[in-house]
């Protein structure tokens, strides 16, 4: 080579060279990363599920699976519901479900739209487990008005899915939309009409 | 290169290869003329272990791949086939699994080995940055392969560590969604993560490797003294005057490592492999149901340490990000060690009681922290009527709070007593005791 550098030639040269390149990455990124989204067949497989309660004696839970996840149906006994009423607001984090997951339909006290008719997405708020039924009284220590475990990071809840405080779960269990028609129960689509 | 080094072949095959490929150069600089300090103790086994655990991983890996089926309708079948009907495949299957445990046991012990003799100092910051990347690499392969089996573990496991991407404020439920590739755990989720397993995260494992031995070679090994070899040099030759040939000295001091090592393998392999549900835990030989959480679940015992801190931590806010935060900082401020270490000295050997006082407790943090893990929270029982003022009685979570405070006052004091720490006086050549 003989002669000055010419500077600015070469630095045009290079940012011809780096700018398109660069765009060509990021083409070619692009797709990839938008691979790994859900596929169509994924996303087409939302629809909601039909159940006949019809058989559900008192103090019975079904788990029905929806969307991949597991819901509870649950008929709760009166004393059952007289129990978790009972609870003080103090004991739990978020005792009016203002924070939490539910349609507008349901009760904000018994999180459901009839007060023994319970549906509930069997996920823990915390980190996605299925919480274990512990319905007897007594059964996780003295004061333990039954309710639900969560093996996984320890979280409490009562039998309206509501978080006891000292758990690690910070939100009451989700409540899917869902709507009663005699005896058969819709989870997916609400009483208001709206899918979720 | 292979021009500078004179080839030490004198058959012809060789000697062509070394005219057209620096083999000779590469022997020299990372084998027969890489001078290593002559007073290497038993912890100076783990990283030639490591090395030999990534090959044992790739090898088996690989065979297990011929027979494995990654869907969700075949994979958990799939396992048991290659267990029951596949000619010595429960063997290299035990292999892969015992492998993956024995990856972690190797690498916990060179890691303490790093922070007990100031391994991570100056010159070493990017070594050790190399180091924890492997170990991070480690981490999310091992995470990726416990779906694989697409047992009750395996499934529940990988539903805990996806919900911990959706905690994060925002962007967290669409960031799980896309790392699944569904709304919950699926065949679509199975299906990547063995992509990353056998083939993404291996390939760069495998580089990570190769930059750790290089920057590993271009500083120079630390040793038991923490005192720099390279300091005194012989006169003539420029051979530090405490440094000994990788091989053949070291080559065969980690051959005796590995005959032992392999011998506990061995036994583990052929009579323990499940560890008593350590290594391969009881729910996992249950088929995966998304409806059904297992009664008990802990992570394996590598990961429990970190699973106990994201326990111990409270919602705050209605969040659970503060847990999710803690348990992150917990692996990642290994990172920042080097410029969290202001001590005089390097090795713990001439160190005061202020540091090995706070070292001491880390280690008990982190063990205790890791027992706790396996454990359901109300393992330790109740406190009692008294505490009434308290978000939770039970005494684990109270203890691995505690001990969550430990861990990380270990980092965050270290610049203070690391510097206040009365040190004694390194001595100037290494000592072999």
């Amino acid at each position: 080579m003989s002669g000055p550098v010419n500077k600015s030639r070469r630095n045009t040269i290079i940012a011809v060279a780096a700018v398109p390149g660069a765009l060509t990455g990021a083409a070619i990124v692009a797709p990839l990363v938008a691979s790994l989204a859900p596929s169509e067949r994924a996303k087409a497989a939302g629809a909601p599920v039909t159940v006949d309660i019809s058989g559900l004696r008192p103090g019975e839970k079904l788990n029905v699976e929806w969307r991949g996840k597991v819901v509870w149906v649950m008929k709760r006994t009166p004393e059952q519901v007289a129990a978790f009423e009972a609870i003080p607001a103090s004991q739990l984090t978020d005792a009016d479900s203002k924070k939490s997951k539910q349609p507008d339909y349901v009760n904000a006290k018994t999180r459901s739209i009839t007060p023994e008719l319970m549906v509930m997405e069997g996920v823990c708020t915390h980190l996605g487990c299925s919480p274990t039924a512990k319905l007897t009284p007594g059964e996780m220590g003295n004061d333990w008005p039954g309710g639900f475990y969560c093996p996984c990071h320890g979280s409490k809840f009562d039998l309206a899915g509501r978080v006891f405080t000292g758990s690690p779960a910070p939100t009451n269990l989700t409540i899917p939309p869902y709507k009663v028609d005699g005896m058969s129960l819709v989870i997916g689509v609400g009483q208001d009409g709206k899918e979720a | 290169m292979a021009s500078n080094h004179a080839s030490m072949f004198t058959n012809p095959v060789l000697k062509w290869v070394d005219e057209r490929f620096p083999m000779t150069g590469m022997i020299k600089e990372h084998l027969t003329e890489y001078y290593a300090p002559k007073n290497f103790n038993f912890w100076y086994y783990f990283g030639s272990l490591a090395l030999l655990v990534l090959v044992l991983q790739i090898v088996t890996g690989i065979f297990l791949t011929m027979n494995y089926k990654p869907d969700a309708a075949y994979a958990f079948g799939s396992v048991e086939y290659i267990m029951r009907d596949v000619d010595y495949g429960w063997l290299i299957r035990y292999m892969h699994s015992t492998g993956a445990s024995a990856f972690f046991i190797v690498v916990y012990l060179h890691m303490c080995r790093g922070l007990m003799y100031g391994s991570y100092r100056k010159p070493r910051e990017l070594l050790w940055i190399f180091g924890m990347l492997i170990y991070l690499c480690l981490m999310a392969e091992a995470f990726f392969g416990y779906l694989l089996p697409w047992g009750q573990m395996s499934f529940w496991g990988a539903q805990v560590i996806v919900n911990i991407f959706s905690a994060i404020p925002f962007v967290g439920p669409d960031l799980a969604v896309w790392i699944r590739g569904d709304y919950s755990i699926g065949d679509a989720t199975l299906n990547r993560f063995f992509a990353f397993h056998v083939i993404a995260l291996p390939l760069v494992l495998i580089g990570l490797v190769a930059a750790h031995i290089l920057a590993l070679h271009e500083v120079g090994s630390n040793n038991p003294d923490g005192i720099e070899i390279k300091k005194n040099k012989d006169p003539k030759t420029g051979i530090p005057l405490d440094g000994i040939a990788f091989h053949p000295y070291y080559t065969v001091k980690d051959i005796v490592g590995v005959v032992v090592f392999l011998m506990i393998f061995t036994i583990i392999v052929f009579f323990l492999p499940d560890m008593g549900g350590y290594f391969l835990e009881a729910n996992n030989f249950i088929p995966a149901d998304p409806l059904k959480t297992p009664e008990h679940i802990a992570p394996v015992w590598y990961f429990t340490p970190y699973y106990s801190i994201l326990r111990a931590i409270p919602p705050l806010f209605g969040s659970q990000f503060p847990g999710v935060i803690g348990m992150g900082m917990a692996t990642m401020i290994f990172f920042a060690l080097p410029w969290l270490d202001r001590g005089a000295v390097k090795s713990i050997r001439y160190r005061g009681t202020l540091y090995k006082s706070f070292f001491a407790m880390f280690i008990v943090c982190f063990i205790v922290l890791g027992y706790l893990g396996v454990k359901p929270t109300s393992v330790w029982g109740q406190l009692g009527d008294w505490a009434t003022f308290v978000d939770t009685k039970e005494r684990a979570t109270w203890v691995a709070r505690f001990l969550t405070i430990g861990y990380f006052a270990f980092f965050f004091l270290m610049p203070w007593y690391t510097k206040a720490d009365k040190t004694k006086p390194e001595p100037a050549r290494v000592t072999m005791h």
